[in-house]
């Protein structure tokens, strides 16, 4: 309404809510850090509590000049009566995803190279591997994936609404907040901070920061959909939706601590011993079922068709898996408690349900590749087609596996060993990473308004080359993981255990330097796409794209 | 969409629509697993086997647990030995869930880039793991671990170590008001040779009490590491422990 009396005379600029309550928080938040900093039980305490201090004051002053430089009236909603989209959030978190799978995948290389030479410990508290693991599972996972998670559905929610994100500067607040949550965890684990449960290695503060963020993340999210201009809500966004919602419960059951004090960065889990062991894998498990694999079966159901030209295979199979999916691998987390004390009857469950797992996953795998149909010549021709199908081969090839070594047979066998590693990577590097490496290659183009990547054939590099990785990772960490499993078991002919242990690890050595050579090649990957997305982003608009650009988004 | 003219999938259509009844749909569908697996854990009674023996950290253990949580130690290393023959022979008797009741968090780890660790108690000499944790290819050559050298560098810091057991007796676990009391006294005492630890032995039975570090001079978190380390898997006498009792 205000854009009609817009010409004269401007109407008096006053802050919003939003504006002015966020300025008081982080005032506020500021405040009491500069305290805890001060009064804090240890140096690297005090130290997350300045990057706290730091990070509100920063807020502050970020708020404040957007303010005085923003116009008066309220962002519009529509151009020319075409939803005007925020896409500045989006492109910050496509942009630090690059930067820290950059960062997670050299993280897993250094570690790969630690276990292989243990001189690359440097004999040194903060980089040796018992803190540097946690630094490249939780890059990998929660500042690259997380991070492409945040984008593309920041992205897609929009584009499948057909509306502009809810929020003025919440959708700020998650990207930013979630980054800054990254940082105080990733420092926090070389400096010693860490929970030990895997996964959700960081302390109570950044669990809370963290719970902000999400529940922030959820209601810009929602707030979209609730202003969509489309009847139906796109099959992605229920994706989206069944992570968001998810791991908002899992981050807050497997985290129920008590902190020492206010001014220790130290706390204690609530729970104990067998019931902590089925909180932890419960949690653990569905990391993996609705971070690393509904999130991004989320991208899956967007990119893939859009890329392809081609509508979703099965709408109805979308239905069938999604429910099936969600429902059933919450059940899941006791295959990682085979034989242990966990009681017989909630491992046989898990195992059960483990199995029946298979289906669900396998049906968004046919959905994936079935999309494909009709348009199978784009796996010769374009290489980031090539490289969102690979990923679905590779999530079927993880999700028949997974059920596989979920019986306890195969488990008792395959559990401590190098066998779960290499399965997780068949999993991370050849699904996540790839899906989300197919949507940074069809997204950058997109929000840079360029027609397509900067080169085409570094796409085609980094795929071949990772690719490469790949397949000497996993394929060295099944015959590492199988051969320490039978080592493990084997006896001698007169009734002796024929290996002692460290014969076993011995044995391994080899492997352990074709994984870190694979990892290399993954990494080497990774850079080849940082050049790539920085070259597209860099370059200068042809005529036709300046034209492209200028025109609203449709 | 070819979905109109068949009822269950023209149902389904509530979900599509709004985002509310979506929302809701997920959550509880996704509640449900989790339910019927972690809540009876808390109510049945086999789940945590009646046992001889069990009682919590020493001041100076818990201090050590925690270096060895900081460290990450189970990145690499179990405790937990699953009924197998082969590793029933190599690690000793199959872990309880008794045994890890006072564990908070849980330390069973998932990964075994080194051996298990639930029942190293008393395997190795003090000195064995000072060497070894100092540089462990000096007893070990092929070893892969890092070397902590600065654990037996780094004074322990311990001046709070009563407030990390006030927050365990708020979760459960049997901490007392003398244990509390004493907490800073105990944890001096267990690492000094010779020490009068009549005392503290009653309030912790079976407890070690020496100079772990083999450095009289301060307590170090070398002490707390190693102290921990001796008392693994050490608590239940399994020459009395009644398995039979716990069949359920």
């Amino acid at each position: 309404m205000s854009t009609i009396q817009d010409p004269i005379p401007a109407p008096a600029k006053s802050m919003r809510f939003g504006e002015a309550g966020l300025l008081v928080v982080f005032a506020i938040l500021a405040f009491c850090s500069i305290i805890v900093a001060a009064k804090a039980y240890s140096a690297s305490y005090a130290f997350h509590a300045y990057i706290f201090a730091a990070a509100s004051i920063a807020a502050v002053f970020a708020i404040g000049n957007r303010y005085m430089d923003r116009p008066a009236g309220p962002v519009p909603q529509e151009i020319n009566g075409k939803p005007n989209y925020n896409f500045d959030v989006v492109k910050v978190g496509t942009v630090l995803a690059v930067f820290w799978g950059i960062a997670g995948f050299a993280a897993g290389v250094t570690a790969a190279l630690q276990l292989a030479f243990p001189m690359f410990n440097f004999d040194t508290s903060w980089f040796s591997f018992g803190r540097l693991r946690p630094l490249h599972t939780s890059a990998v996972i929660f500042a690259f994936g997380g991070n492409v998670l945040i984008a593309t559905s920041f992205y897609v929610v929009q584009r499948t609404s057909r509306a502009r994100l809810a929020g003025d500067l919440a959708p700020w607040f998650v990207v930013l907040g979630y980054n800054l949550f990254i940082v105080i965890a990733a420092t926090g684990y070389l400096l010693g901070i860490t929970q030990s449960k895997e996964y959700a290695e960081p302390e109570w503060y950044a669990d809370l920061w963290l719970t902000v963020v999400w529940v922030t993340y959820f209601l810009v999210f929602l707030g979209t959909v609730l202003k969509r201009k489309e009847p139906h809500i796109y099959v992605a966004n229920w994706f989206y939706f069944a992570f968001i919602i998810t791991i908002a419960m899992l981050h807050i059951g497997n985290n129920v601590t008590i902190p020492v004090s206010v001014f220790s960065h130290k706390s204690y889990i609530y729970w104990s011993g067998v019931q902590d062991a089925m909180f932890q894998w419960w949690y653990g498990h569905n990391a993996v079922g609705f971070f690393l694999t509904a999130g991004f079966l989320a991208i899956m159901y967007y990119y893939i068709p859009k890329r392809a030209e081609r509508p979703v295979y099965s709408y109805r199979l979308s239905i069938v898996h999604f429910w099936a999916l969600i429902f059933i691998y919450i059940w899941a987390g006791p295959h990682h408690l085979h034989y242990t004390a966990l009681p017989d009857w909630a491992q046989t469950l898990g195992m059960t349900f483990s199995v029946i797992l298979w289906m669900p996953s396998w049906g968004g795998m046919i959905n994936g590749l079935m999309t494909l149909s009709g348009a199978w010549d784009k796996l010769r021709t374009d290489p980031v087609i090539r490289m969102m199908v690979v990923a679905v081969a590779f999530y079927g090839m993880s999700t028949f596996e997974g059920p596989m070594m979920a019986v306890k047979a195969v488990n008792s066998l395959s559990h401590y060993t190098e066998w779960t590693i290499g399965h997780v990577h068949s999993g991370a590097l050849g699904w996540v990473a790839y899906i989300s490496f197919g949507a940074i290659y069809c997204m950058v183009p997109w929000l840079w308004h360029k027609k397509e990547m900067y080169s085409l054939r570094a796409v085609s590099w980094h795929f071949w080359v990772s690719t490469l990785g790949i397949v000497l990772y996993i394929s060295s960490m099944w015959v590492a993981g199988i051969l320490q499993g039978l080592m493990w078991r084997a006896y001698t002919s007169l009734g002796f255990l024929e290996y002692s242990f460290i014969e076993t690890v011995e044995a391994v050595h080899p492997l352990y330097v074709i994984r870190a050579v694979g990892g290399i090649l993954f990494l080497i990957g990774g850079l080849i796409m940082a050049w790539n997305v920085w070259m597209t982003i860099r370059t200068p608009l042809t005529e036709a794209e300046r034209e492209l650009a200028l025109a609203p988004a449709e | 969409m070819a979905s109109q003219g068949t009822s269950i999938w023209a149902k389904h259509q509530i979900f599509e629509k709004h985002s509310y009844w979506l929302t809701l749909g997920i959550l509880l569908v996704i509640s449900i697993g989790g339910l019927v697996e972690i809540a009876p854990l808390f109510y049945l009674k086999g789940t945590i086997e009646t046992v001889q023996g069990m009682r919590p950290y020493t001041p100076l253990e818990l201090a050590g647990r925690n270096i060895y949580i900081r460290e990450g130690c189970y990145n690499c290393h179990s405790q937990m030995i699953r009924p197998l023959r082969d590793e029933v022979e190599r690690y000793g008797h199959y872990s309880l869930a008794a045994e890890s009741m006072y564990d908070h968090p849980f330390q069973w780890g998932s990964k075994r880039t080194g051996p298990d660790l639930a029942r190293v108690g008393g395997k190795y000499s003090d000195v064995w793991h000072q060497e070894h944790l100092f540089n462990p290819r000096s007893v070990v050559p092929a070893s892969i671990m890092p070397s902590y050298p600065w654990l037996s560098k780094t004074k322990l810091d311990s001046k709070r170590i009563d407030e990390d057991m006030r927050v365990l007796r708020l979760e459960g676990v049997p901490y007392t008001d003398d244990m509390i009391a004493n907490a800073k006294a105990d944890l001096d005492t267990q690492a000094t040779t010779d020490a009068d630890a009549e005392a503290f032995n009653k309030r912790y039975p079976k407890a070690q009490v020496r100079d772990f570090d083999g450095n009289a001079a301060q307590i170090t978190e070398a002490d707390a590491l190693i102290a921990y380390l001796q008392m693994l898997g050490t608590l239940v006498d399994f020459k009395l422990y009644d398995n039979k009792a716990n069949v359920r």
